[in-house]
């Protein structure tokens, strides 16, 4: 069997605004557009994707918070409602989703024989959260690849956001190893935002774009510091400064999506591609992807 | 206005375990018996309002008020899937949801009702009410727990939840859902073998019980920084059950109070408190931070000052 191997690694936020505003017939709200920059970034990568011959899409969210060890979802099929806790007038998500339960598997054995605590998720009642649908939904709308989705244990809340990267890249170490030995070509999706203050109030209308920008100017810097180590392609810096990243920014990078994912495609030392950057809602959102190969790798913004 | 009929206030955990393996381990069992004790309280009583404050319902955007009649869905929760399925299809007072929601915007603050099938109601909430309230005989109210308050907002939507008791005339029991330390063991545990995570954990939750058993609910209000600081996991900006369960029962120490068990929920510290109002008072605590009465949102201090 030929070996596995990681084909894309993404950064694919999941403001549920975004899938809300392309209205896809699975969601129940309408919207009259709004966050353009972030969707149309999306679809530009959605369409990178379609080109790209790979098997399954395996994600970490943060969204499905874990404190006793890390979670794998680990049944076939899930068919429910996923409705956001927080903007449930935005995201009220029909979905009906396959799992490669090999995959999640070998991850989850990988893991625990490197000494992670590690749990397969097998109750049928249990329902997807909205950051795993909402990235998935961006980058494949059609849904038609299995996934596997991994929830973010919370170290950073139990010890410190230092402890959080060691961790997340222990885990993502384990993961490709286990991808390798599954002889499968895998995307790799880490689903967050990068600076994540919000606004705590909404506007009438959400999709109304007048009202939105970050939520300050710190917040922006510090994104357009990340973007630019990207754009550089020091990811191995970016891992090194992101505990404290994740402290003043408050960041969703503290679950440790990011870490994990460059991890386990070995710091990358070329330019990511850039998809787009917007806030939402207050946050700092971008859309990146790093390509392994050298011959398909673009520059985009 | 008059002051609300707040008959007694509860105080619980929120992890699952009680609901869904009581049997596991003695310590679940005595939760379980503890909630049935409120159960049955809550049964002799005259209530006609449960009035739900949910640590494990957090909201970004202002204050949520569970607005659905009846919420119905089948739950799981992100850790403890593995311990089983929680049908829930609860009675809510969905005119009280809404004048709590009035209330609340009335003292400043950003409030909404949320009524959607198939909205995810916490386990906490679904934890305390199928326990507290299994048949739906009293209908019910569940706010949420905004991520970015602290005390002054706390507090106001405490008052806020009195204010809408009073105006509509209600009997209400009050129940905050949370734990006192709130850090688990990170790995897979024997429930036999279940114990708080450390001793200083331990210690913090018996002091707090000790002011939960003489009554002083207010002192408690008062050292929620504190606690936070000693006993929380950093997760959310401040230790806020206190502060809210204080504002709304009337800010003293006048109450009967009565710890019916306490135990390790997977190293967390998850106790049953009941808070009878009664005459008489103590406390020893000097109350030095502004009893706020209105929220005016953040100062803007960024933009103010700056040369």
């Amino acid at each position: 069997m030929a070996k596995g191997e990681i084909v894309l690694g993404c950064l694919a936020p999941h403001p549920p605004h975004v899938v809300y505003a392309e209205n896809p017939e699975q969601n129940e709200a309408f919207a009259e557009g709004g966050w353009e920059t972030l969707r149309w970034g999306y679809n530009r990568l959605a369409r990178k994707l379609k080109s790209i011959d790979y098997d399954a899409m395996v994600i970490f969210t943060p969204h499905w918070q874990t404190y006793i060890g890390t979670h794998f979802l680990g049944l076939p099929k899930f068919k429910s409602k996923s409705v956001d806790p927080v903007f449930p007038n935005l995201f009220r998500f029909n979905y009906d989703i396959s799992v490669d339960v090999e995959l999640a598997e070998k991850m989850c054995e990988v893991a625990g024989e490197s000494g992670i605590v590690t749990k397969m998720m097998r109750n049928p009642d249990f329902r997807i959260d909205y950051g795993t649908i909402t990235s998935c939904h961006m980058l494949n709308p059609e849904w038609d690849k299995p996934l596997v989705t991994i929830s973010s244990n919370r170290n950073a809340h139990y010890y410190s956001p230092e402890v959080m990267n060691e961790q997340a890249s222990a885990l993502g170490i384990a993961c490709a190893k286990a991808i390798e030995e599954s002889g499968k070509k895998v995307v790799l999706i880490s689903s967050h935002s990068l600076s994540h203050r919000h606004f705590v109030t909404e506007s009438p209308l959400p999709e109304d774009m007048s009202r939105e920008h970050i939520y300050n100017h710190s917040q922006y810097v510090w994104d357009m510091k990340l973007v630019d180590l990207m754009r550089g392609g020091k990811m191995k810096e970016v891992i090194d400064i992101m505990p404290e990243f994740t402290e003043q920014t408050i960041a969703e990078t503290e679950a440790g999506g990011l870490t994990w994912m460059m991890a386990a495609m070995g710091y990358p030392e070329y330019p990511a591609e850039i998809y787009g950057y917007q806030s939402v809602i207050g946050t700092g959102n971008l859309i990146a992807a790093w390509d392994p190969i050298e011959a398909t790798r673009e520059i985009v913004l | 206005m008059s002051d609300p009929e707040i008959l007694f206030g509860i105080y619980c955990p929120p992890h699952p375990q009680p609901l869904l393996s009581p049997e596991a381990s003695e310590g679940y069992g005595k939760l379980r018996d503890a909630f049935e004790t409120c159960r049955k309280r809550i049964e002799e009583s005259e209530a006609d309002l449960i009035l739900v404050y949910s640590t494990t319902w957090p909201s970004i955007i202002g204050h949520q008020i569970q607005g659905h009649p009846e919420p119905e869905w089948v739950h799981v929760d992100d850790d403890f899937h593995y311990l089983g399925s929680m049908p829930y299809k609860f009675k809510m007072d969905t005119e009280f949801a809404e004048k709590f929601r009035e209330s609340a915007e009335s003292r400043g603050l950003q409030s909404r009702t949320v009524a959607y099938d198939g909205f995810p109601i916490d386990t906490g909430s679904i934890v305390a009410l199928k326990l507290l309230n299994p048949d739906n005989r009293i209908p019910a109210c569940i706010v949420s727990s905004n991520m970015y308050a602290n005390r002054a907002e706390t507090i106001v939507l405490g008052k806020s939840a009195r204010d809408a008791i009073a105006a509509q005339g209600k009997k209400a029991v009050v129940v905050v859902v949370s734990s006192l330390s709130n850090r688990m063991f990170t790995e897979h545990i024997d429930p036999a073998e279940d114990r708080i995570h450390s001793a200083k954990d331990d210690e913090w939750n018996k002091k707090i019980l000790e002011f939960f058993g003489d009554g002083r609910l207010e002192d408690l209000s008062q050292l929620s920084r504190e606690i936070h600081g000693q006993i929380r996991v950093q997760k959310v900006v401040a230790y806020k059950p206190a502060w809210w369960m204080s504002a709304t029962m009337g800010q003293n120490n006048n109450y009967r109070g009565e710890v019916l068990a306490y135990e390790a929920l997977h190293g967390s510290g998850g106790a049953v408190v009941v808070l009878t109002p009664s005459k008489g008072s103590v406390g020893d605590k000097e109350f030095d931070e502004d009893d706020v009465e209105h929220y005016h949102g953040d100062r803007g201090v960024l933009n103010t000052g700056a040369l």
